[in-house]
């Protein structure tokens, strides 16, 4: 069993179960204590109508804790977001996904347009801003790029947005629900399309669930090697929005070379496990070892990639029109991002310490620690800076478990297999995997038989859209752009 | 004005000179499909394919639904199946996806004359992402990169349909999206044509038994070309595009 910190297992009956008005007051509780909401959810009963709800709260320091209720179909509650704000997508999702009503929600609006409601984006209630001068400007859900799909509304006086609402749903492909359709053991091409930047995070946090599921140890190296693979594609995201960027601001040279660095990075990715996104590095048991020879192209890689990086930052960071794009620009903060309970990046861009690399370590990270970064602005600006301080500290961290010859870095002597092993029956796994973006956070829980019952997965993005739009008030039109490729969340993670 | 000159020293130069004579080291792309006999009533390969691209008697790998997870590999007993770096992929045909041992390459793409004489010196495409996961469209963005730069073959990607001659669509098409990718269509002047990129587009990948998709556009717009790969390489696009319209 992982000792990882990021995995939380526990037994279903162990679970004290609430009323849901029990378990909203608990959450209220501690929530006003200062824990964190880290999800929400729902899923059908086994028998009957119900509803199963689980809840899970990350407090300060320590351990997770997870609730649980069994709610009637239909039940409705007091809604947490008039109080907390954080819970708003979340409630959201439960209502969309289960019929639970949170009475008092400013804004309960489908969050991504499933089951029933498929096909009808038409009918999304925006909020509607009045005034003789107001005019309202709609984008997508094809923008001009080459980027997934999504609506954004804005509400505006001349240049200037006062709101704007974002609807997504687009991508939505039904992946919940896929998730139970395969051999537990089977999932990770699947899991690997989800978000298919961030192959690495979802993998590694499926793997490790499973693993804990199936009561099978990985070692050490493994652990490691997964470390490897995710600050590879830390890397790689991290350069590819830099890029994006600089080209948003028609900073040419920026957007050459951090496209060619970026290159690169997932070129000496495929090296390793075929595929430049990181598909096939990682499997339940197992994750593809280095030889000599890797490690040494991974280190040669890294360090003539990161002189490089370290000179284009320099030019980026030292131009006056960048200063001019991004210093002040869409700002988030501090205490909104508390509020709206941002995650990840961008969450630590306005100065909210928070990583699970640090708060929920797995053994990689409890070996070898990360430093936890943070900007206090809150704009464009401080999302970019952090985007490269972390890049540097993924490369120094990389390079150094790469030239620790104590280290054993190649395939592990003996890996299970575990096609086919059986789940342990009636548990619930969480593991939270801290990828580019923010905490992939997934929930499998399993049914008396060992098969899995709800698989519940949440990408940062989830948030942290709204993040964006608080970013882009009174801001002009123009630089939503680059306030949105600032953020650079996830369509297809949000939409599942 | 120096720190600019020095990044551009370092930048150097940066293109793949011969694009379909590249050698992408460690890519896991074509399926290679020995003679060896299978074990009698064995379909382990089968059982570990994620989106059903396998099928037996003579064991045969349909690349329209391959996602190249190599899952297949270690589960073969008599280790029949691996995979090269081939990423000459590509084809106008649906049904020419297929690969077998006893026909181990896909077919050449041929070139167009109709296709050459409208867009062999400039092609221009509009991305529509229909549920696609982010992969398909990150390496459709590589495409006119300072490495592979396919803007020197004046092909290049479109903000407005108005502009483009042909859409380029990645994903298993969600039903959410449906409606959205048939306004883009409509809005491409005539005439036009539809690239499949990626399994997701080709065959709906790992999303194909999923009721949140709806792939009936494909049945009434046959593409001009399809490109398989999960995500799809630059270098599979490039080549297959590069054969179709004549580029030397």
């Amino acid at each position: 069993m992982s000792a990882g910190k990021n995995l939380q297992l526990c037994e279903v009956r162990e679970l004290t179960p609430f009323s849901l008005a029990g378990l909203i007051q608990h959450c209220t509780e501690r929530l006003n204590a200062g824990d964190r909401l880290l999800t929400l959810f729902g899923r059908p009963a086994e028998t009957g109508d119900g509803i199963v709800v689980t809840a899970v709260l990350q407090p300060v320091a320590g351990d997770l804790t997870i609730l649980r209720a069994q709610a009637l179909a239909g039940e409705h509650f007091p809604s947490l977001t008039a109080t907390h704000p954080a819970a708003q997508i979340y409630e959201r999702e439960l209502w969309e996904q289960t019929g639970l009503r949170p009475d008092g929600h400013p804004w309960l609006k489908p969050v991504r347009f499933e089951g029933e409601r498929q096909q009808h984006m038409a009918d999304y209630p925006f909020f509607q801003v009045r005034g003789p001068e107001v005019h309202e400007v709609g984008v997508g859900p094809i923008h001009a790029g080459v980027i997934e799909p999504g609506h954004f509304r804005f509400m505006c006086l001349g240049e200037t947005v006062h709101h704007l609402e974002i609807q997504l749903g687009y991508q939505h492909r039904g992946v919940e629900a896929l998730l139970l359709r395969r051999p537990p053991m089977a999932l990770t091409p699947v899991i690997e399309s989800i978000c298919g930047d961030s192959c690495i995070a979802y993998a590694w946090g499926y793997c490790a669930a499973v693993e804990a599921l199936s009561d099978s140890a990985v070692g050490m190296e493994t652990d490691l090697l997964r470390g490897v693979a995710l600050e590879m594609e830390r890397i790689a995201i991290h350069v590819a929005t830099l890029g994006g960027l600089a080209t948003d601001i028609a900073f040419l040279q920026g957007g050459g070379t951090y496209g060619r660095l970026r290159t690169a990075i997932i070129n000496a990715v495929q090296r390793v496990c075929g595929n430049r996104f990181g598909r096939g590095w990682l499997r339940p048991g197992r994750a593809r070892g280095l030889t000599q020879a890797q490690r040494d192209d991974l280190t040669r890689t890294l360090t003539a990639f990161v002189r490089d990086f370290d000179e284009v930052n320099e030019l980026m960071c030292s131009s006056r029109s960048v200063k001019a794009r991004f210093q002040g620009t869409g700002v988030v903060s501090t205490q909104s991002a508390r509020e709206l309970g941002l995650l990840g990046l961008a969450a630590r861009a306005s100065g909210v310490a928070i990583d699970a690399r640090s708060d929920l370590p797995c053994v990689a990270y409890q070996r070898f620690p990360v430093e936890l970064l943070t900007e206090s602005g809150g704009d464009c600006w401080a999302r970019m800076k952090l985007r490269m301080r972390e890049v540097s500290v993924s490369v120094r961290w990389l390079l150094k478990l790469l030239d620790d010859d104590t280290l054993e870095l190649g395939a592990a002597r003996s890996t299970p297999d575990l096609t086919g092993k059986p789940l342990q029956p009636s548990m619930l796994c969480l593991s939270v995997i801290e990828g580019a973006r923010g905490p992939v956070v997934q929930a499998l829980e399993t049914s008396p038989g060992g098969q899995i019952l709800h698989y519940k997965v949440q990408d940062p993005s989830l948030p942290n859209w709204f993040g964006l739009a608080m970013a882009v008030r009174d801001n002009a039109i123009s630089d939503f752009p680059i306030c949105n490729k600032s953020f650079d969340l996830s369509y297809c993670g949000n939409d599942l | 004005m120096i720190k600019s000159i020095s990044v551009r020293r370092s930048q150097a130069s940066q293109y793949i000179p011969d694009l379909r004579g590249a050698d992408p080291v460690g890519f896991r792309g074509k399926p290679v499909i020995s003679t060896t006999a299978c074990g009698t009533g064995c379909s382990a390969c089968v059982a570990a394919c994620p989106s059903n691209a396998i099928a037996l008697d003579p064991v045969r790998i349909d690349l329209g639904r391959c996602v190249m997870c190599g899952d297949c590999e270690p589960a073969c007993p008599s280790a029949k199946l691996s995979f090269s770096n081939d990423f000459r992929l590509a084809s106008t045909n649906r049904d020419a996806l297929t690969v077998s041992a006893t026909h181990p390459d896909i077919d050449p793409v041929k070139v167009s004359a109709a296709l050459r004489k409208r867009f062999g010196r400039s092609l221009k495409l509009r991305s529509v992402s229909a549920g696609g996961c982010n992969g398909c469209e990150m390496e459709i963005n590589a495409w006119g990169n300072v490495n592979f730069d396919i803007g020197r073959y004046g092909i290049d990607m479109v903000a407005s349909p108005r502009h483009a001659d042909g859409l380029v669509l990645s994903g298993p098409i969600s039903r959410n999206m449906v409606s959205a990718l048939q306004t883009c269509w409509d809005a491409i002047p005539e005439p036009k044509l539809v690239i499949a990129v990626g399994a997701c587009a080709i065959s709906g990948g790992v999303f194909a038994d999923c009721s949140e998709t709806d792939r009936r556009f494909l049945e009434t717009f046959r593409p001009a070309l399809y490109v398989p790969g999960c995500p799809a390489h630059p270098l599979t696009f490039i080549a297959g595009i590069m054969d179709l319209l004549g580029i030397s």
